[in-house]
């Protein structure tokens, strides 16, 4: 048996979803598209039935691509859970006649109950129910609160299958419920609701963010600096290294064994930046330099997600985004890119047209570098100093700007208008974060640490096979002569296309200069997008654009890469 | 510049404070279905809680929802205001 929980966005559905199913639960893509969503198993006596987390919609009328994914999957399923927020009952209730007309039995949850209650919403649930005709169970589900009921009640779900001929017709019907049910009392204003009217107000709202962006920026430095200083780089020199060396010497030192699984050796010592081995290097750069990025980083994402602040952000920056040929709703795929661009350009769904599309990914590939680059550059270039990092910081972010402003005018259309719910500010669900953190952490683990252990080793082969020199040798106009860098580098941009953590760590035995360093990492985060995103860049835009993306992103590289070679 | 009980205007030029029905929605299919899924819909009592500088989105409050609309979309929205006007600081 199949589940669906199906609900409009911000309505506590990933809360309720983590109650209903405990541990396991897996995320996936919908078939032939990127939109994810989550599965999960809730048993019943004997019985293990399959809980699917729909992607939120406003309407059974998809209005976009994410929405027309929730319409696909409501075909495939048995049962559906219609999650409500009972502080917005009108416009739920449209979603839950919607859901009637269909051929499949729906049970209603009454959810964020508690805060209905707060706000002096009083619902006749059992008039509710008979209006329905389909069980309607109030539920919390941060706290778990009424999810035993609702699961008890799973088996009464109905089927109503009433029909409505016009949209007006059914909020006629919406409406005629609502004040039947529905009572409202005096509330008093809460605390959320001074500090939503403060960033609502154009000044309050700017300082909201600047405080926010900035305490998040600290706090995700200071977790992953403090995983770093504390747990990984300990584990690695006090366990592994040991180990590496009594390996180091039955291979007697050297050899091709040797250089393949442990690398150079510098001053006899295993150097965990520059050897290079694939149980060295390969190992240290997905789970001592980059794995506690990705978690600190995700972990502060998925507490402004959940928060609800990340709406309001793309309000602030609506009209500059504008001029970049998108709106501001664009910021949070954006803001994903800093996690890993693959996600983000599949998120870049959730914006309007071809064409907003088209910018935002191509400007995500250009001026977003990845959690697992940021971590390799703040490692590397932060030992230069901090200003060679903010230096590439403000190139990329200045490229972003540019380029967009330059995409907005040549290519031809308008950018589409942001229409967003704002939701309400709510207390984090730990739960939900927690589960959502281990979802993106393992995805990276399980992604990504193979193709760093295999970038690792074609490194080491190609280099033992001498192919590099040639490569090295026919490229070196462009490296040395526009770039500035010694000609070896261009090894590290070829191996950025396969992971861009590695390629920055490939810089370090190089010995560049603070500038060559600034110049080298900048052109690898702007100069083309590692395969996966290359994939998933083909596969959301189509090739021809897919090229498109990449030629400006080459074009871009060149000339702020020659421009930071001349300044610097 | 404040606005009269009945006056018809559209969302942007409403007072920042102040109530109103929407009347009408000056667009296309596409635009009035994506407000309709939204619950913004001919009828609809809304009340404007913010505006953002430079043309930006301006933000209603239809029931207990905050939604934020661009403001050229925002300007194809006619409302009738309601009476007296707490605070205007129409723009």
């Amino acid at each position: 048996m199949r589940i669906l929980l199906m609900g409009n966005p911000n309505v506590g559905k990933s809360a309720l979803f983590s109650r209903l199913t405990g541990t396991h639960i897996i995320a996936s893509n919908y078939p032939g598209t990127t939109v994810e969503f989550t599965r999960g198993y809730l048993r019943r006596g004997e019985e293990h039935a399959e809980v699917i987390d729909v992607p939120g919609t406003y309407t059974l009328e998809p209005t976009n691509r994410a929405e027309e994914v929730a319409c696909e999957m409501l075909k495939e399923g048995d049962l559906v859970i219609d999650v409500v927020d009972a502080t917005n009952l009108e416009r739920n209730l449209n979603l839950t006649l919607q859901l009637l007309e269909r051929k499949v039995p729906v049970i209603v949850a009454l959810n964020i109950w508690d805060d209905a209650r707060h706000r002096g919403i009083d619902i006749d649930v059992v008039r509710l129910e008979k209006l329905l005709g389909v069980p309607v169970v109030p539920t919390v589900g941060v706290t778990g609160q009424g999810v035993k009921e609702l699961v008890r009640r799973l088996p009464e779900a109905a089927m109503h299958q009433e029909s409505y001929a016009t949209s007006d017709e059914r909020w006629a019907r919406v409406g005629d419920i609502v004040s039947q049910v529905q009572s409202l009392s005096h509330r008093h204003h809460t605390w959320y609701e001074v500090l939503e009217d403060i960033s609502n107000h154009p000044l309050g709202g700017v300082f909201i963010a600047v405080v926010v962006l900035l305490a998040t920026f600290f706090a995700i430095r200071f977790i992953a600096e403090s995983l770093i200083g504390y747990v990984a780089a300990p584990l690695f020199e006090w366990l592994w290294t040991p180990l590496l060396m009594k390996l180091s010497l039955a291979l007697g030192q050297g050899g091709f064994w040797h250089s393949i699984l442990i690398g150079n050796l510098v001053d006899g010592k295993i150097d965990y930046l520059r050897s290079f081995g694939l149980l060295s290097t390969g190992l240290y750069i997905p789970f001592a330099a980059v794995l506690p990025y990705i978690i600190a980083f995700y972990l502060a994402l998925g507490v402004l997600e959940d928060v609800g602040y990340l709406p309001r952000l793309a309000v602030l920056l609506d009209t500059f985004m504008h001029r970049l040929g998108l709106h501001g709703y664009a910021i949070i795929p954006t803001i994903l890119g800093f996690g890993c661009n693959v996600p983000a350009i599949m998120a870049t769904r959730i914006l309007e047209g071809r064409r907003q599309r088209f910018i935002a990914a191509t400007l995500i590939s250009i001026g977003v570098p990845c959690a697992a680059m940021q971590a390799m550059i703040i490692g590397l270039v932060g030992q230069q100093g901090g200003q060679y990092v903010a230096l590439v910081y403000g190139s990329l972010f200045l490229s972003w700007v540019v380029v967009g402003l330059i995409l907005n005018r040549a290519i031809k259309g308008f950018s589409p208008e942001l229409l967003v719910e704002v939701p309400p500010y709510r207390l984090p669900p730990w739960r939900v974060i927690g589960e959502k953190l281990w979802l993106r952490v393992s995805g990276f683990i399980r992604e990504a640490l193979p193709i760093v252990l295999g970038a690792v080793l074609v490194v080491n082969v190609l280099y033992t096979l001498g192919a590099f020199d040639f490569v090295a040798r026919v490229t070196a106009p462009v490296v040395s002569g526009l770039l500035g860098l010694p000609k070896e580098a261009v090894i590290a941009l070829a191996v950025g296309f396969l992971r861009k953590d590695v390629a920055v760590g490939m810089l370090a035995p190089l010995a560049l200069t603070p500038g060559q360093l600034v110049v080298s990492c900048t052109v690898l985060a702007m100069f083309f997008p590692c395969v996966a995103t290359f994939v998933v860049l083909a596969r959301e835009l189509g090739w021809r654009d897919m090229l498109k993306a990449s030629g400006v992103m080459v074009a871009a590289a060149l000339v702020i890469g020659g421009l930071l070679n001349l300044l610097l | 510049m404040a606005m009269r009980q009945g006056e018809r205007v559209t969302l942007v030029q409403m007072g920042l404070g102040q109530s109103g029905t929407v009347v009408e929605v000056l667009g296309g299919k596409g635009l009035v279905r994506r407000l309709d899924a939204l619950g913004i819909r001919p009828g609809k009592k809304v009340t404007k809680i913010s505006a953002t500088f430079f043309r930006g989105p301006v933000t209603l409050r239809v029931d207990s929802a905050q939604i934020a609309i661009g403001f050229g979309m925002a300007g194809r929205i006619m409302v009738e205001v309601d009476k007296e006007l707490p605070r205007s600081q129409g723009r």
